[in-house]
Formats: structure tokens, sequence, C-alpha cells
């Protein structure tokens, strides 16, 4: 294994704060899933790197799990994008003031 | 100290990472999260988990990223490559990013991880298979239940109740 453990690490703490920038930033609704998808992958590869370096295979069942959970999350997000911008023509959350149906 | 492929992922990753967030059309920059997501999984492959890296090939640049690019086309023209922002709150996010990468990297440097280094050979992907079929099986049933649920969630939210009452 020529790559050490901080250098991942490192890394994940870089989309950690690319990911936080977009979600306080943002206010498109889709822009702010990106973010979301960003840090869920910070987030993995920390379990992922920390897994390699004491060898065990906790770290990729769980990995595999959390990648599973965030598709399920990407789908009902993207569902409720549609369902408000269908309600208020726009995906800036701003607009999202109400949720009335 | 890192090699040259490692260098180059992790500047694929993160540049296509910031590119995601701050392309002027949200086409182009679901396709940078493409390149963000693919990045990562290069990262699995050198870190010995083709398993883990092939399911987030499948799972996210497969599924995720494109079921975003059919959801980005389904919004209006100009709310694609329209910019929602403030100057203001841009320079204060950039502020907080900078905190958090400084603060995080300072605590991270300052632990003793930075000198853990690995000589031990990696963990077979068939023991994560045996992982899933014996001790995580109840795991495994719920997620297959949520991930049904969270299908059906998803169709009945964005079911049209309105073109029944047309016809």
């Amino acid at each position: 294994m020529s790559n050490e453990l901080i250098e991942f690490v490192l890394v994940s703490i870089a989309m950690l704060g690319i990911g936080i920038y977009g979600l306080a930033v943002k206010r498109n609704a889709i822009r702010m899933l990106f973010a979301v998808e960003i840090i869920v992958n910070a987030a993995n590869l920390n379990l992922v790197a920390f897994a390699r370096f004491m060898p065990h295979s906790g770290g990729q069942t769980l990995a595999l799990f959390s990648i599973a959970i965030a598709a399920a999350e990407v789908a009902v997000g993207l569902a409720l994008i549609i369902v408000a911008y269908r309600m208020y023509k726009n995906i800036d959350i701003a607009d999202f003031r109400s949720l009335k149906g | 100290m890192a090699d040259a492929l490692f260098l180059a992922i992790s500047v694929l990753t993160i540049g296509s990472a910031i590119a995601a967030l701050e392309m002027r059309s949200l086409v182009y920059g679901s396709i940078a999260l493409m390149g963000t997501l693919g990045g990562v999984a290069a990262f699995y492959v050198m870190l010995d988990s083709p398993f883990v890296a092939m399911f987030q090939l499948a799972v996210y640049v497969g599924s995720i990223a494109v079921l975003i690019l059919f959801t980005v086309m389904l919004v209006k023209r100009e709310l694609i490559f329209k910019k929602i922002e403030d100057p203001k709150r841009k320079l204060a996010g950039i502020g907080l990013m900078l905190i958090v990468i400084l603060a995080l990297g300072a605590i991270i440097m300052d632990s003793g991880i930075k000198t853990i280094t690995t000589d031990s050979d990696p963990v077979d992907f068939r023991e994560i298979g045996g992982d899933f079929l014996t001790y995580y099986w109840p795991a495994l049933i719920m997620m297959a239940l949520i991930l049904a649920g969270s299908v059906m969630g998803a169709l009945v939210l964005a079911r049209r109740e309105d073109t029944i009452e047309n016809e």
C-alpha cells in the first residue's frame, strides 16, 4: 500500500468543505442535492479508507449500505423537487415558502 | 508521500466537485458530478476495495447521476442556466468552507493518524458477501424494504393527479 491514510482523509475533508459551501450558498434545489451527494461520498471514502488501514470487512459493508441508502434518498429528494417545481414553477428554495398543497 | 496517480485522481475529484456546484448549466454540472463520483470510485480501487468501487459505479454513476440528469431535463430551460445565489452569501460560504477545511485539517494533522501505514493484505471481497448473508442479514432485508418503500414514495409524490380529472 503506497498511499497513507492521511491523504485519503484530507481529500475527504476537502470534499466535505465543498459540500458545506454548496449547501450554504446555493439556493437552487438541484444544486443543494449535488452538495449533499458530495458530502455523502466524502463520508463513504472515509469509511473505506479507515477499513483498509485496519483490515476489517465492516467498513466496506457499512459503505455499501450507505451507498444504497443514498440512492433511496436521492430518489425521494428528486421526487420532492419535481413536486415543488410543479407547484411553484421554480427551483429556487427561497420560493418554497409554504408547504400546503 | 502521495504518488502522481493519487494526485491526478484527487485533482479530478475535487475539481469536478467544484465544477458541479459552480458551472452555469445544470446539465454540465451533473456531468461534472459524475466525474466526482467516478473519482471516488477510483479511490476505492486504490484502497483495494474493488467490490465497493463496482457498487459505486453501478449505483452512483450509473443510476443516480442519470436520474439527476433526467430531472434537470424536466426543468424549464431558463432555470437550468440561471444562477441563484447572493454575492454576500457566497463570500460567507467560502469563509465557512475555509474554516471547516482548515480546522478539520489542523485537527487531523495534529492527531496520530498521520503516521498510520499498513502492510497487511486487503480484505477479501468474499468476506463482505459472507458478512451480508450471515451477520447483517436483517439489515439487508430492511434495506430491501427501505428501497422498495422509497421507490413507491417517489412514485406517489411525482404522480400527477390533474391528468385523471381532465379526461
